[in-house]
């Protein structure tokens, strides 16, 4: 066989972005520019000259595609042979699912909505370099949100929680967390939202939210998703791509534009960083082969990354380190401790499953945690003594919950485990509360934003989630049997245990 | 404390795969200063200031024409700045 010599390419990859993008764009004649881009000045940034936005991925739609269709091919590859391989038996445990879960219910709608938002900002902003740096990254989204879907349709058809999850995410209280922060970047302008999502989000906190979920599949036997994770977080290097041209872009473009972002990074660090909560317990209690501890992850990615690096890089600008980041590394030392404390109590109303840490597990929390976990240690002692007693508690009341994050109110302030952390502020007569001074700062910037946050306690009590019981709640939620509460003796614990019974009696599945 | 860009640590995260070996050795070849850590499927590069992919080392290493656009396939994440990407090299760096 004969290999053809390589054609000559015609252009050079430079060469071809600048005439599949830029090339491609052309001043309005009929309308004037303002009512073409009618969205681009409201938010007083100050924009000199567009084509200074650079990409330096330089890609364009053919490469895109091209490359796009390759990691699909892989990884559907991958979905197939698993399901076809029982996979979903060589998995760690069946607990390991309630992380998977979790992001299903509360992450995977969002990467629909950021595909919503970024096809926006691919018609509504000026230029023509990030209007198709942000199409690509809508297609991207999408591409997630579907992939997710698929990948973890499988785990559906055996176990319980992952039904109705979108149904779910509108209206479960723990949902609100995350959908209350993508509502709350959705509802900005276009120059917000790309701090928020494509900064905030994707540079600052993405690695954080994605790269823990991903190992931990590769470490508990969960391929498909491992696949799903890796393939999604390479279109993700682009999106970080994306973030940090947005940021650097506004700010050489005026001086007028520092304290805008300085603004939406204070803001924008510590919403993301409250979601991460979630991430934080699922690394610390979720997974039954343990990767890394949330603080060794806090360090790494964000503590050596961003506080190390990018800040200081953007101290060029002027751009100072998130407003009460010195909180969030404080709280790296309990914060998994903490959220996983209230999702323990509160997951007879949740679609995913709870269970006291065993003495293997709390020996391994001591270790990563060793001035902090001994407190915690003590809950959980007294816990099992009421285990044994039949007991296992749930909490029958609703909490109060953070007017900004929507978690319910459990943090505690920084040097005192038992003391809760309450901050308030009145508004027109009325009062909020917030689980911290980074919540407290966000909502007295926009107190009439923030006012109308839609907090699924509140909406119980008002009487607009169904009924008045929790029963008539979880129904409205379409929360079904074997969804929540405690993992031991749940239906996937018990099928966990019957399948492998059968697959050592008959030597195989 | 300031570090200056030239010494801040820069690095790029790969998926492990039959593949990508190439990709990590030519890195570790083009990059005197790189460390790289095994982590569950992945593999960080990691190096002070500045770390550098070049298409031939590739192209050596795994005995086929090799695009830069194909490293797309590769990478998971990073931590830096894209300051290059064209048809030879890639350069990930600080700006200031």
């Amino acid at each position: 066989m004969t290999i053809a010599p390589k054609a000559p390419r015609k252009l050079s990859m430079k060469a071809r972005y600048s005439a599949l993008t830029r090339d491609l764009d052309w001043d309005p004649s009929y309308v004037p520019a303002e009512e073409m881009f009618p969205y681009t000045t409201f938010e007083g940034i100050t924009i000199h000259d567009w084509s200074k936005w650079e990409d330096p991925f330089r890609l364009t739609v053919d490469a895109y595609a091209k490359y796009q269709a390759e990691k699909d091919k892989r990884l559907y590859a991958v979905l197939d042979g698993f399901a076809q391989s029982q996979g979903h038996l060589s998995l760690t445990d069946a607990s390991y699912l309630n992380a998977m879960k979790l992001f299903l219910q509360g992450v995977s709608p969002l990467e629909y909505q950021a595909h919503r938002n970024f096809a926006y900002l691919a018609r509504h902003l000026n230029g023509p370099g990030p209007r198709f740096a942000s199409l690509c990254q809508s297609l991207d989204e999408i591409r997630h949100a579907q992939t997710e879907i698929h990948t973890l349709s499988n785990y559906n058809k055996y176990y319980s929680g992952f039904h109705s999850y979108l149904h779910m995410h509108d209206r479960v209280w723990y949902l609100s967390v995350p959908k209350s922060f993508f509502d709350d970047a959705l509802s900005a302008g276009p120059f917000e939202f790309l701090i928020a999502i494509g900064f905030s989000f994707e540079y600052l906190l993405t690695n954080l939210l994605f790269v823990p979920f991903m190992s931990g599949a590769s470490f508990n036997g969960d391929l498909p998703t491992m696949t799903f994770g890796f393939s999604a977080q390479s279109d993700e290097s682009r999106h970080m791509t994306l973030g940090l041209e947005a940021i650097k872009f506004l700010l050489e473009q005026d001086e007028k534009n520092v304290p805008l972002v300085q603004h939406w990074i204070n803001k924008w660090f510590w919403r993301g960083y409250r979601v991460t909560a979630l991430v934080a317990q699922m690394l610390d209690y979720m997974l039954p082969r343990k990767v890394m501890s949330w603080k060794e992850a806090f360090e790494l990615y964000f503590e050596q990354q961003m506080m190390n690096g990018l800040f200081q890089d953007l101290a060029y600008y002027g751009i100072t380190p998130p407003l009460h980041v010195d909180k969030a590394i404080q709280e790296k030392e309990y914060l998994s401790h903490q959220a996983y404390w209230i999702l323990y109590q509160f997951s007879h109303a949740a679609a995913f499953t709870t269970s006291i840490p065993t003495e293997e597990h709390m020996d391994w929390l001591t270790e990563q945690y060793p001035d902090t976990f001994p407190v915690y240690r003590t809950l959980w002692e007294k816990e099992r003594k009421n285990l044994e007693n039949g007991g296992r508690h749930f909490i029958r009341g609703l909490p109060q919950l953070c007017q900004v994050c929507q978690i319910p109110m459990g943090f505690t302030e920084a040097d005192e485990p038992f003391v809760q952390c309450q901050r308030e502020s009145i508004y027109e007569g009325e009062r909020y509360n917030f689980c911290s001074d980074g919540c407290k700062y966000i909502f007295d910037h926009e107190p009439v934003k923030f006012r109308q946050a839609w907090l699924p306690v509140h909406q119980i009590y008002q009487g607009n989630c169904g009924a008045a019981d929790l029963p008539g709640v979880l129904q409205w939620y379409k929360m079904q049997p074997g969804d929540g509460g405690e993992y031991l003796g749940n239906v996937d614990n018990e099928n966990w245990k019957t399948w492998h019974d059968m697959a050592e009696t008959t030597g195989g599945h | 404390m300031t570090v200056s860009a030239a010494d801040r640590p820069v690095g790029v995260d790969i998926q492990e795969s039959e593949q990508n070996r190439a990709v990590i050795e030519a890195i570790e070849a083009d990059n005197a200063d790189a460390t790289v850590r095994h982590m569950p499927g992945m593999i960080r590069v990691q190096a002070p200031g500045r770390l550098v992919i070049k298409r031939e080392s590739v192209e050596e290493r795994m005995g086929r024409e090799w695009e830069t656009h194909e490293f797309q396939l590769a990478i998971i994440s990073y931590f830096g700045h894209i300051k290059e990407w064209d048809d030879d090299e890639i350069v990930i760096a600080w700006d200031h």
